[in-house]
């Protein structure tokens, strides 16, 4: 792969990466949400692909390849499940608005450029350069979770938030150590699993999908 | 070797109890596999005492006196936990509330939960040591849920959410650390193992270091139950079983911490004591504030004991932040103790919610008069969790308190002092009203069955132990605190 066309695949995938994120604060309806996280996990993977490629790296190119399998396609089919439960799938009552939402995201990827000046100095790569659209996905995902109520939107934002922290790892450090990878990868998977196991116990004893429901427990 | 059987002879003991259903010998042969864990860790502490760290498998298990001493401390309160399991199983069954398949499930996890929390203090690998951490989050939202409520299914819902953020930081964290060391210089092969980290700690990148050591104390700071990320705690403590509550209090919290400590000496190396003394001061006096102020207006003594364990996850974050081998030592010394203490009244409060049918302070009155065994054990395990002497809790706040003054955090230790005495007032008028009073004279004086007394005794006899005599544990404390103070 030449240079430049290594460079325009990694800038296009981090860039769809953080797309994605602005994407889902944009959309009120949950099934387009959920359909912007499915293109997420491809763009993800493809940048662990083309940094695999480049440095003809066979574990990263696996490990790609696991990404879209995992967040690209099994994640939101789970989280598709978790929906079926919910008949009005709509974000009914964010905290804030949509416009509002919007220019948080752009405040929070300055944020995300000024606090990795350190980061950025220290790997003077492409990849390197983009890192900050890892850190600024993450914080749209916190963000998102803050903001938003329903459950399946706060699935959302943690999705985000692991999205953003693996596209950091694949561009800082071309992927930690195998091992580790894969337990960051499956726990995500697990944990979504797991939720989707409390929302339908919530949902069919209870019948709890809205989180302003869950005021139980408070001081 | 000592080490893989270690972490083998919990996986073992929940693969038995899940071929069988249960039945009472299944719960004491999950007992009788603690004690073994219990005796493997002062047997692995006799080993690294005064000889270098033991490891395993490449290196992926590594042990020094400071995961040794993490082994016993997980024995130790394992072992009470379990105990109590068998008497919290056979009531649940009794009275209908869970069939026995469902009591299968809660031991498997149990012991799954053991091993992982075991695997995290024997780790060589940072990495490894995440997993591990990550793993507890998953298999205790089952736990946590266990019984099935409303408020059970709502408190795994935050709970999850809540770590689960908190532990992506935390791998976020792990990632720039390792970032660091593949930067560290020509010549040095980068690996997440906690020595080639030590070995190139001067070397790494400051300005990455920062971020990933703020990221790590907000990330694992998540499970430790420090706040600002505290607010899962409280509800997750109250609403799990007794011996569950014992467990993520008593040891969870702490093995989260163990993680701290372990990357506060890396960076430490890389930054110097003051970015990081910063950071713990700041969680540890925000958790103690945060607590104090909580604490004033329970109404729920489950809830009660939950904010006191963020008071002491505080306390031992101003300990660390001291970071001199003293204060470390005592940090250790009240990891212990706090588990001891913590897991007695959890359990207490357990048998408490069993025979009263409530956890409002309000509707508990006269225990020392109606239930003495019970009500003393109560009593007995607040004196020693609010730092009161002979229990060990008293010489270990007095000695962070002392290396805290040491280094210059004199007014750190006053405004701990003042959260403390706020906390001191509002956990004895709780208690007061829950202990004292007198018995209608209609009433029987109720028996406490020896299952519950014996376990938690014992727990308190121990506890009191360690404050009065330093011998057993004295050179373990001094050389598991030279592992990671400068």
């Amino acid at each position: 792969m030449s240079s430049s066309a290594y460079a325009s695949a990694l800038e296009l995938a981090a860039g769809l990466v953080i797309l994605c994120a602005v994407v889902t604060l944009w959309r009120r309806s949950l099934s387009a949400i959920v359909k912007a996280l499915a293109v997420q996990g491809m763009a993800l993977g493809a940048v662990a692909l083309v940094l695999g490629l480049r440095q003809h790296d066979d574990v990263l190119i696996t490990v790609g390849c696991l990404v879209i399998v995992a967040k690209g396609a099994a994640i939101p089919t789970l989280l598709g499940r978790v929906l079926a439960n919910d008949r009005r799938s709509r974000e009914t009552a964010p905290l804030v608005n949509v416009p509002a939402s919007l220019v948080g995201a752009g405040a929070l990827t300055f944020l995300a450029y000024g606090a990795t000046r350190p980061v950025v100095a220290l790997v003077s790569t492409t990849a390197g350069r983009l890192i900050p659209l890892g850190f600024a996905t993450l914080l749209i995902g916190f963000f998102s979770m803050v903001v938003r109520r329903k459950a399946a939107s706060q699935i959302v934002g943690l999705l985000l938030v692991d999205n953003g922290i693996a596209l950091v790892a694949f561009l800082a450090t071309a992927g930690v150590p195998l091992l580790v990878e894969l337990g960051a990868s499956l726990d995500v998977l697990l944990v979504v699993v797991v939720l989707r196991v409390l929302a339908v116990q919530l949902w069919s004893k209870f019948s709890v999908l809205d989180l302003d429901q869950l005021r139980e427990l408070h001081d | 070797m000592l080490a893989i059987v270690i972490l083998f002879i919990p996986l073992v003991a929940g693969a038995v109890s899940a071929a069988v259903t249960w039945r009472r010998w299944v719960g004491w042969t999950c007992t009788g596999a603690l004690a073994c864990v219990l005796i493997g860790g002062v047997v692995l502490a006799t080993q690294v005492v005064r000889r270098p760290a033991i490891t395993a498998w490449d290196g992926v298990l590594r042990v020094d006196a400071l995961s040794a001493f993490m082994v016993i401390v997980i024995g130790a309160i394992g072992l009470l936990a379990t105990w109590q399991s068998v008497r919290y199983l056979d009531a649940e069954i009794t009275s209908g509330h869970s069939s026995r398949r469902h009591a299968t499930l809660y031991v498997v996890l149990v012991q799954g939960f053991i091993s992982a929390m075991l695997l995290a203090v024997l780790a060589g690998n940072v990495g490894v040591m995440w997993v591990a951490v990550e793993a507890t989050t998953i298999i205790t939202t089952f736990l946590v849920g266990h019984r099935q409520t409303r408020g059970a299914l709502e408190a795994s819902w935050k709970y999850i959410i809540i770590c689960s953020v908190g532990i992506a930081l935390a791998f976020l964290g792990t990632v720039l650390v390792y970032l660091a060391a593949l930067h560290a210089g020509p010549g040095t092969h980068a690996t997440l193992d906690w020595t080639s980290l030590m070995s190139v700690s001067h070397h790494l990148n400051p300005g990455v270091m920062r971020l990933a050591m703020a990221l790590l104390v907000l990330g694992y700071g998540t499970k430790v139950g420090l706040a600002p990320m505290h607010s899962w705690l409280p509800d997750a403590h109250s609403q799990a079983p007794a011996p569950v509550s014992a467990l993520m209090s008593g040891v969870l919290l702490t093995v989260a911490f163990y993680a701290l400590l372990r990357f506060k000496a890396v960076a430490d190396g890389a930054l110097g004591v003051a970015f990081p003394r910063a950071l713990f001061v700041t969680a540890g006096l925000l958790s103690l504030v945060i607590a104090a102020s909580l604490l004033l207006s329970q109404r729920d003594y489950k809830r009660m004991l939950a904010y006191h364990s963020v008071e002491h996850m505080g306390l031992i974050a101003l300990g660390a932040a001291a970071g001199t081998p003293l204060a470390i030592a005592a940090v250790l010394l009240h990891i212990l103790g706090h588990g001891l203490a913590k897991g007695v009244l959890f359990l207490a409060s357990g048998e408490i919610l069993l025979v009263e049918g409530t956890t409002d302070i309000d509707q508990i009155k006269a225990l020392l008069a109606r239930r003495p065994a019970l009500g003393g054990i109560f009593a007995f395990g607040l004196v020693a969790l609010l730092g009161l002497p002979p229990f060990s809790l008293f010489v270990s706040e007095l000695n962070m308190a002392r290396a805290e003054v040491q280094v210059g955090l004199g007014w750190v230790v006053a405004i701990s002092l003042v959260c403390m005495a706020v906390i001191f007032g509002a956990v004895m008028s709780h208690g007061r009203h829950m202990l004292f009073g007198a018995r209608a004279d209609a009433e029987p004086v109720h028996r406490t069955p020896s299952i519950v007394s014996v376990p938690l005794v014992g727990a308190l006899v121990g506890c009191a132990a360690l404050g009065v005599l330093a011998w057993p544990l004295d050179s373990l404390l001094r050389a598991a605190a030279l592992v990671v103070a400068r």
